[in-house]
């Protein structure tokens, strides 16, 4: 089973998970290294969420949370593959994602930021990766918001991203910016990633993905952790 | 490898709505809840708990338990595993610890059978803000001390730290319950592994 393990976390790619900038991980980091564990089939296996998983609308964030008329802002398309280490698409996994509105208020009752709901948009979604690795989403471009982090801070405009890929070890939990945002670089969560690393989380603005008449296209794949390659016996 | 690997993210404090929409009472779908059976299912029903304390000890109402467990025949329902569970168990839970009032995650599920040569044992992934990246831990149970005392994975952690993967009876009430506190930080010190 050795060729089938996945390959390691990859932590120059990584944030660190203590990062004093971000205050949050001060008390949030373990302060032992963790554990090496040798995967086993608990490691190797994980759920399995097809097409069967979505309702019809779950992957418009424009529609599938409107009572009345259409969500304010600016819509957009939001699309790319999902790929293995080894450039190869993951096929059949799920994403899902969730989201300020336009004015960069959640939903979430916890959020105290004071700036309109939109009662047409909930801010999450769902979509499952063609044969191609493909996903594709229809939102509203999220606002920045503030935190409470360290004095007038404010996080970029983010989606947030959610997957399996075809285990547990291949979970990631990861952020989609916005080419060219001025708050990139003033902020911790962003700039925790290793600098090498960050532009893996902006997304690209593509014409490509755009509807004429509709709504701006953004690109961005994400990599998953590959499987081992078989070493070649000669 | 070509590709490189996507960077980690915090979950963030804002994931109620979409990853636990129906625990949280959000109007959408969860694909997910802290309910891994129905009256049916197969095997001894258990209730696992606990909450997740950060490095002062309060506990954390805004964290994201996810759980994958096999069966109560040890069968993972996964390709990879090829006694491939064909029952309705699909062994994944997930839930937050912010609508309990004493911020405790508590999933029902079923006692897990031993898998491959290790100990019955359930895979708890755990998200947080302040969690640049997700930790991987794993629950064992204390009275499966048999079991437990020739699984490998259980037997590579240092005996000082392995307590901190045993899950311990909770009362004498049924269903049968489990508690399963996870530190993140400093004393008792959760044992988090490089999957
Ligand atoms: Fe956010």
């Amino acid at each position: 089973m050795q060729d089938e393990t996945f390959a390691p976390r990859d932590w120059t790619s990584h944030p660190p998970l203590n990062h004093p900038a971000y205050k949050s991980t001060l008390l949030r980091s373990p302060s032992k290294p963790l554990v090496p564990l040798r995967q086993t089939l608990s490691e190797l296996s994980g759920p399995v969420y097809g097409h069967d998983t979505l309702g019809p609308l779950d992957a418009d964030l424009t529609r599938n949370a409107r009572k009345t008329s259409e969500p304010i802002g600016e819509r957009i398309i939001v699309t790319g593959r999902v790929l293995d280490e080894n450039g190869r698409p993951i096929r059949n996994t799920l994403l899902e994602i969730w989201q300020a509105n336009a004015s960069g208020r959640y939903i979430d009752a916890v959020d105290r930021h004071d700036a309109p709901l939109d009662p047409n948009f909930l801010g999450g979604g769902r979509c499952v990766t063609d044969a191609d690795g493909r996903y594709r989403f229809t939102t509203i471009k999220p606002g920045a918001y503030p935190w409470g982090n360290h004095a007038n801070a404010w996080r970029p405009a983010h989606i947030h991203f959610s997957l399996f890929g075809p285990s547990i070890a291949t979970r990631l939990i990861t952020q989609m910016y916005f080419p060219g945002d001025p708050l990139m670089p003033l902020d911790p969560i962003f700039q925790a990633t290793p600098e090498g690393a960050r532009d893996r989380l902006i997304s690209a603005f593509s014409l490509d993905a755009t509807e004429s008449g509709f709504a701006l296209g953004f690109a961005f794949d994400i990599v998953l952790r590959g499987r081992h390659s078989t070493p070649m016996e000669t | 490898m070509a590709f490189r690997q996507t960077p980690s993210q915090t979950v963030g404090p804002f994931f109620s709505f979409g990853l636990a929409p129906e625990q949280y009472g959000y109007a959408f779908r969860s694909i997910a809840g802290a309910t891994l059976i129905d009256n049916g299912t197969p095997g001894s029903h258990i209730r696992v708990l606990g909450r997740v304390f950060d490095g002062e000890g309060q506990p954390m109402s805004d964290a994201l338990i996810e759980i994958w467990q096999a069966d109560a025949e040890g069968r993972y329902a996964h390709p990879a595993d090829p006694r491939c569970s064909n029952t309705a168990f699909k062994g994944f839970g997930r839930t937050g610890t912010g609508t309990d009032f004493e911020k405790r995650f508590i999933f029902d599920t079923v006692m897990p059978g031993a898998v491959a040569g290790q100990a019955p044992h359930i895979n708890v992934i755990v998200f947080a803000r302040g969690m640049l990246n997700h930790l991987y831990t794993r629950l064992y149970f204390e009275d499966q001390a048999e079991a437990n005392a020739h699984d490998p994975v259980l037997q590579s952690v240092q005996s000082e730290r392995r307590g901190t993967l045993l899950a311990r009876r909770d009362g004498a009430t049924a269903p049968t319950t489990y508690r399963f506190d996870v530190r993140l930080q400093g004393e008792g010190e959760t044992v988090f592994f490089d999957v």
